[in-house]
């Protein structure tokens, strides 16, 4: 008799065994065996994911990987960015610093911080690099599922409330990302910031990251909806630099992209300390000059001695 | 008898950890070439100032042409190295062949964030050949954010390793001789000497490295031994001499 109500029952030590068993064999799903062909189970749904037995599994999280709280815990959670966006008559332009910090050690010099949903959206990442890439990649494959259910591709709008809406499911769980989410669709460019509190903005300039204010201060004295191609570029090229600049954990190379009608193109990846000294380089948009050494000393003592072009108006002045 | 619990412990606050992490030294590293990638990791396991022993691999290999490095909280790495090649038998099974390297690499993403609200305390490396027979080298953060790179130092030594790899390889900061340009890729033997440098100097100045040197050689498809043959100690791993190869090369590092 006992063995039977065991059986059925849902609170003795059998069923517990029972239900902890059932989520070992959920970790691997018949897809993982090959009954699907051993595609996996992305495209199912939403992923499972295991977490500790513990009483409160988000401050379990919190202890080990929050580098705010405590700067000695073990998992360090890669901070420290300075990303932008911005809407203009040409499109949209989307500029990205590319370094990665864990505590004052710059982890890598050469991250990929714009991530490419698909040929008409990009993303940015800002925050826990892991999330923003995997949250963003997985956003890619429900937008390709919807162009093959709707026989259209997907809008801007719609594509970033799937991710807002995927992230607030998640709300309180740690997850941290500051993203936006950039493309052209039916109703021309647009952006939209979309952060893991839940937050959702529509709007025509935005910068996210440490860096954010000092990429700001560069863009709105700079921008305007009229801007040419070249202008535009230029505009964001030149505020990530001030960003690496003045930011101590943005810096290294600028990576560029410009969203028009046919979709997304790479403009290209910029040194900042190049960018300083000499510019960015022969490219349209460009001062021909650096964009910080040359105006503060130029002309200053013997060893910088101004243009030969320059010395007549300083002559003239004094 | 029912053990009731005394009066203190009820009145005042308890407080109870769920640590189930520590950190085990050590350090890897990975540096790809043209057509050759090498992964390396010393032996050491020690925790806190005591060393738990002098040979503990870091470094597996997955494939003939793709290998794992590991680092951080050994129990964790060795589980999740156990379950990355449990995937690879199973994509074996169903489709008759090995897993491709950078979809070795999308599926290590998508293990790790698997395990994004209880991470697997473990930096990893991958390195191997891409299918098009260049060599890679793909570093991993413990919840899964990826990208591939030309070489990648992690683990205890990371800041004293990877500061000289940016020298040595990329040649950060320093100008090629007027008229000449610095190589895209350096050759084998000059990848193996400077792994090795790497190793004996991090040895020197950290006290969680040393003991051995494990360093994994993959060759790409077709390509000769070129610089392989020179170099003592070499076992080959893998069984089939026209694919791509496998090989290990071991050291012995100071054990002070």
């Amino acid at each position: 008799m006992n063995t039977f109500i065991d059986r059925f029952s849902t609170t003795s030590a059998a069923s517990q065994v029972r239900k902890l068993k059932e989520q070992e064999e959920d970790e691997f799903s018949d897809a993982a065996w090959g009954s699907e062909a051993g595609f996996g189970n992305l495209a199912k749904g939403i992923p499972s994911f295991s977490v500790p037995s513990v009483h409160d599994p988000t401050a379990f999280l919190r202890l080990h990987t929050d580098d705010h709280a405590d700067p000695n815990c073990r998992i360090k959670i890669q901070h420290g960015t300075t990303t932008l966006a911005f809407r203009f008559q040409g499109g949209v332009i989307v500029a990205v610093d590319s370094r990665a910090t864990a505590g004052s050690y710059i982890a890598s010099g050469t991250v990929k911080k714009v991530i490419e949903i698909n040929p008409y959206l990009l993303g940015t990442m800002a925050g826990g690099a892991a999330d923003c890439q995997y949250w963003e990649t997985y956003l890619g494959i429900q937008c390709r599922l919807h162009e093959l259910r709707n026989r259209e591709r997907i809008s801007v709008a719609a594509a970033s409330k799937y991710l807002s809406n995927l992230v607030y499911s998640y709300k309180g769980m740690g997850l941290s990302m500051g993203t936006m989410i950039c493309g052209w669709d039916k109703t021309g460019p647009a952006v939209y910031y979309v952060d893991s509190d839940g937050t959702r903005l529509k709007g025509d300039l935005f910068s996210v990251g440490s860096g954010s204010t000092f990429a700001y201060g560069v863009l709105d004295q700079g921008y305007h909806w009229d801007l040419t191609d070249e202008e535009a570029q230029e505009l964001g090229r030149r505020s990530i630099y001030a960003a690496g600049h003045r930011d101590a954990f943005s810096g290294n190379t600028c990576n560029l992209y410009h969203v028009k009608e046919d979709g997304w193109n790479f403009i290209g990846n910029f040194d900042i300390s190049k960018m300083h000294y000499e510019g960015p380089g022969n490219v349209p948009g460009a001062p021909g000059t650096g964009y910080g050494y040359d105006v503060r000393v130029l002309g200053r003592n013997s060893s910088n001695p101004p243009p030969p072009e320059a010395a007549p108006a300083v002559a003239a002045h004094a | 008898m029912v053990a009731v619990p005394d009066m203190d412990s009820l009145v005042n606050p308890q407080q109870r950890q769920f640590n189930p992490y520590t950190e085990n030294g050590g350090t890897i590293l990975a540096i790809a070439g043209a057509d050759f990638t090498v992964i390396a990791g010393d032996t050491r396991q020690s925790e806190g100032y005591s060393i738990q022993t002098r040979y503990a691999p870091k470094v597996f290999r997955l494939t003939d042409k793709a290998v794992l490095a590991v680092n951080g909280f050994a129990a964790d790495g060795n589980m999740f190295v156990k379950k990355v090649k449990q995937r690879l038998e199973w994509y074996r099974h169903a489709h008759a062949k090995d897993m491709p390297l950078r979809a070795i690499a999308r599926l290590i993403q998508t293990m790790l964030y698997a395990r994004r609200f209880f991470p697997f305390y473990v930096y990893n490396i991958l390195g191997g050949i891409e299918d098009d027979g260049t060599g890679a080298v793909y570093s991993f953060d413990p919840v899964g954010s990826y990208e591939r790179e030309t070489c990648r130092a992690a683990g205890a030594a990371q800041s004293l390793v990877q500061p000289f790899l940016d020298n040595q390889i990329y040649f950060k900061n320093q100008l090629a001789a007027p008229g000449m340009s610095h190589p895209t890729h350096l050759p084998l033997p000059d990848v193996l000497s400077i792994v090795i440098d790497s190793f004996t100097s991090a040895t020197e100045r950290h006290i969680e490295v040393g003991d051995g040197l494990e360093m994994y050689v993959v060759l790409a498809k077709g390509r000769g031994l070129g610089g392989m043959e020179a170099i003592g100690g070499v076992q080959e791993l893998s069984e089939r001499t026209e694919g791509e190869r496998l090989f290990v090369v071991r050291r012995e590092l100071k054990k002070d």
